[in-house]
């Protein structure tokens, strides 16, 4: 059992959502990038998605854009993301991770190579933007091999026809998009996600979890009750935005910054 | 140019059929975009392919191109040109003469048309150069469709002429001041409008890129170009032409050209990139000449990005070859050796701009200025009854401003 499913059990037998935030990789930089997900999971996280900067990140808001130029200013590679993993990886064995990006860099590193490093530093789950399941089989096969979890993604947008070849991939959990558009953008449609949501559950047994306009304790509750979990990525990057560039951060000031990150643990407590 | 041993021996003519099925061309191509577009891309693929049987879809395309676009533009021998460059024969295929002024509108309106069928009311377009942009907002105003252009800030500084085009044929303009603020960020820019308002909108590309099926459609639609020339060539000449010479940023001018020839053994092709300052200094937008396979706005494709894999920013004089990627065929064509991918620098296409403008009283887009300049190189390398054929891909009127800010004159 991968490190993901074992998460997701676990919170399924206790009755509790999953929690993942979404950070950019070196956004300010590295060290606090580093600090910043060990917060996370004081503030109650679960699995952390963490952004592997791309410069033409065309499926991402503002917000998100602005965080990978920050990153991007430093120069931050995706070597260093996976070291940034192994890292954390020495100071806690629970919480999930999953490296979340576009394929260009991955590309470039080779397949094997990134997938051999993801393995050895301790990556729990990989999802590759714009990767579609109909590309991804060469990668796939390799991330099975050293039992990574491939995560993907379905949208208000997906035929009901194509969920089977994007469930026949996907392990660890389904990534739901909540609305058309990019991160960070407005959800406003709570009607078509509940449909949406019931629809899927028919058609696999995978933890759902949502994403994209999730921006509150409030939506957080809300979208939590559709779904296993919740995904909180621009809420989070805005606050980072408002950190200074410096190696040492305050602790209180991080928790400051992580703050919507445990309002939505709360909130989603409180639907259990 | 094709080497003896292959043209020798009998090779399979249908080699060069692209895209397959599933958008591929050879490794290259396919579709690589995020969950929230893939049933948009699909949806295209899917009408596209009932309307290649369509006679009335097509007819109404080829009644624009004749009566809305001018064509068929002229083949026409650049005989002081030719002189010039001391060797084989220049032709030009006046693309320039299209309304609008480039290649592009041929593309444009087919996908309008496109546009239409699908129920669509909203257009969206990226631009570099602009031509593609008031290509887009041109039969929009055509057809009574709302447009929306992105296009970089710096592009939009580069060419004030054609943004104020874009507004007087209604488009609206939204500059964007993401990434290196140029052509890509307009498509990455353009990307996210389309995956947020794809329930109305149709996203017109400008170039043969793009996840499928966009760089087979927009092939289909610039090939009028290869197969006029391909008639006109033998009409005037006799004979197919000795090689073709076009300019490649996106490449959508050089593969409406090289397409209907690619099974023609006898003629060789040159795509021109924009060499920039020269390869060697890194400041080029020559992805297939300096670059490697990898993956941006949809497709695998030759990329100019670094060891980390970010796309490189990148230069070039003209804006509309100001860009990190190519089409995917162009790719398979330089794997498979069909085409020569070769470049030419600033410099050289600010002197082949004032030589066709000195020499022939046609004043050519910096783009397409690249393919002249290359194309002259390679005719003095050939005998008098060699016939080269370049594709003007449009006129320069939009960059006088630029050549002027070059060469330090005050307008």
């Amino acid at each position: 059992m991968s490190r993901i499913e074992h998460i997701a059990q676990k919170a399924a037998a206790a009755k509790k959502k999953l929690l993942i935030p979404y950070l950019v990789a070196g956004d300010p930089n590295l060290e606090t990038t580093s600090a910043l997900m060990h917060k996370l999971v004081e503030q109650g996280a679960d699995i952390i998605e963490l952004g592997i900067p791309f410069s033409d990140p065309s499926s991402d808001g503002p917000v998100i854009q602005r965080g990978v130029e920050r990153s991007l200013s430093k120069e931050t590679t995706l070597k260093q993301v996976l070291e940034i993993v192994a890292e954390f990886r020495k100071v806690d064995a629970q919480t999930g991770i999953v490296l979340m990006g576009y394929l260009n860099p991955i590309e470039i590193m080779t397949y094997k190579t990134f997938v051999d490093e993801a393995s050895h530093v301790g990556v729990d789950g990989v999802l590759i933007v714009d990767l579609p399941p109909a590309e991804a089989h060469d990668l796939h096969a390799m991330l099975r091999e050293s039992e990574i979890d491939t995560i993907f993604l379905v949208a208000p947008t997906t035929r009901d026809d194509r969920v089977a070849s994007i469930t026949a991939l996907c392990s660890g959990y389904l990534y739901y998009v909540s609305l058309k558009g990019v991160t960070g953008a407005a959800l406003t449609d709570f009607g078509s996600v509940t449909a949406n949501i019931s629809n899927l559950r028919e058609r696999t047994k995978l933890p759902i979890v949502i994403g994209f306009g999730i921006k509150d304790a409030s939506s957080a509750g809300a979208m939590g009750q559709l779904a296993d979990g919740v995904i909180i990525g621009s809420a989070l990057v805005e606050k980072i935005a408002l950190l200074a560039d410096q190696v040492d951060q305050d602790a209180a000031v991080l928790s400051e910054t992580t703050q919507v990150i445990a309002q939505a643990r709360e909130a989603l407590n409180k639907l259990v | 140019m094709i080497n003896s041993e292959e043209s020798a021996t009998s090779v399979d003519p249908s080699r060069f059929d692209g895209p397959d099925a599933t958008g591929h061309f050879g490794p290259y191509g396919g579709i690589f975009v995020g969950e929230t577009l893939i049933a948009a891309v699909e949806e295209l693929a899917e009408v596209y392919e009932s309307l290649s049987s369509d006679k009335e879809f097509w007819a109404e395309y080829d009644y624009e191109l004749k009566h809305y676009v001018g064509r068929p533009s002229p083949l026409y021998f650049a005989e002081r040109l030719t002189d010039a460059a001391g060797g084989g024969k220049l032709y030009l295929k006046r693309e320039d003469l299209n309304h609008t002024g480039a290649h592009k509108v041929n593309n444009t309106i087919g996908q309008a048309l496109l546009a239409k069928r699908m129920g669509k009311t909203r257009i969206i377009a990226e631009t570099g150069a602009g031509q593609h942009g008031v290509a887009s907002a041109t039969v929009a105003a055509r057809l009574g469709l709302e447009c929306h252009v992105y296009m970089g800030a710096d592009d939009i500084v580069r060419q004030a002429p054609n943004v104020y085009r874009m507004k007087l044929l209604g488009a609206n303009v939204i500059s964007v001041n993401s990434g290196s603020r140029t052509l890509k960020d307009a498509m990455n820019e353009a990307l996210r409008d389309w995956a947020t308002n794809v329930d109305n909108t149709y996203y017109i590309i400008g170039t043969v890129a793009g996840p499928h099926p966009y760089p087979k459609l927009v092939r289909d639609f610039q090939c009028i170009i290869g197969r006029e020339t391909r008639e006109q060539s033998l009409e005037q000449i006799g004979r197919l032409p000795d090689a073709l010479v076009a300019c490649v940023g996106g490449g959508s001018n050089a593969i409406g050209l090289f397409h209907p020839f690619l099974k023609d053994e006898s003629v060789a092709m040159y795509g021109v990139e924009a060499g920039g300052h020269g390869i060697a200094t890194g400041q080029h937008a020559a992805p297939l000449s300096a670059g490697s396979p990898g993956v941006l706005h949809g497709n695998r494709t030759y990329l100019m990005s670094d060891a980390a894999g970010q796309i490189l920013e990148t230069h070039s004089v003209s804006a509309g070859l100001d860009y990190p990627g190519v089409g995917p065929e162009h790719s398979w064509l330089k794997d498979l050796k069909r085409v020569n991918y070769v470049d030419a620098t600033d410099e050289e296409a600010m002197e082949a701009f004032h030589k066709l403008t000195r020499l022939e009283g046609i004043i050519p887009a910096l783009e397409s200025s690249h393919a002249v300049a290359s194309a002259m190189k390679l005719a003095a390398t050939m005998p008098k009854d060699k016939c080269i054929i370049i594709n003007l891909s449009g006129r320069g009127d939009k960059d006088i401003e630029t050549v002027a800010k070059i060469e330090g004159i005050k307008l």
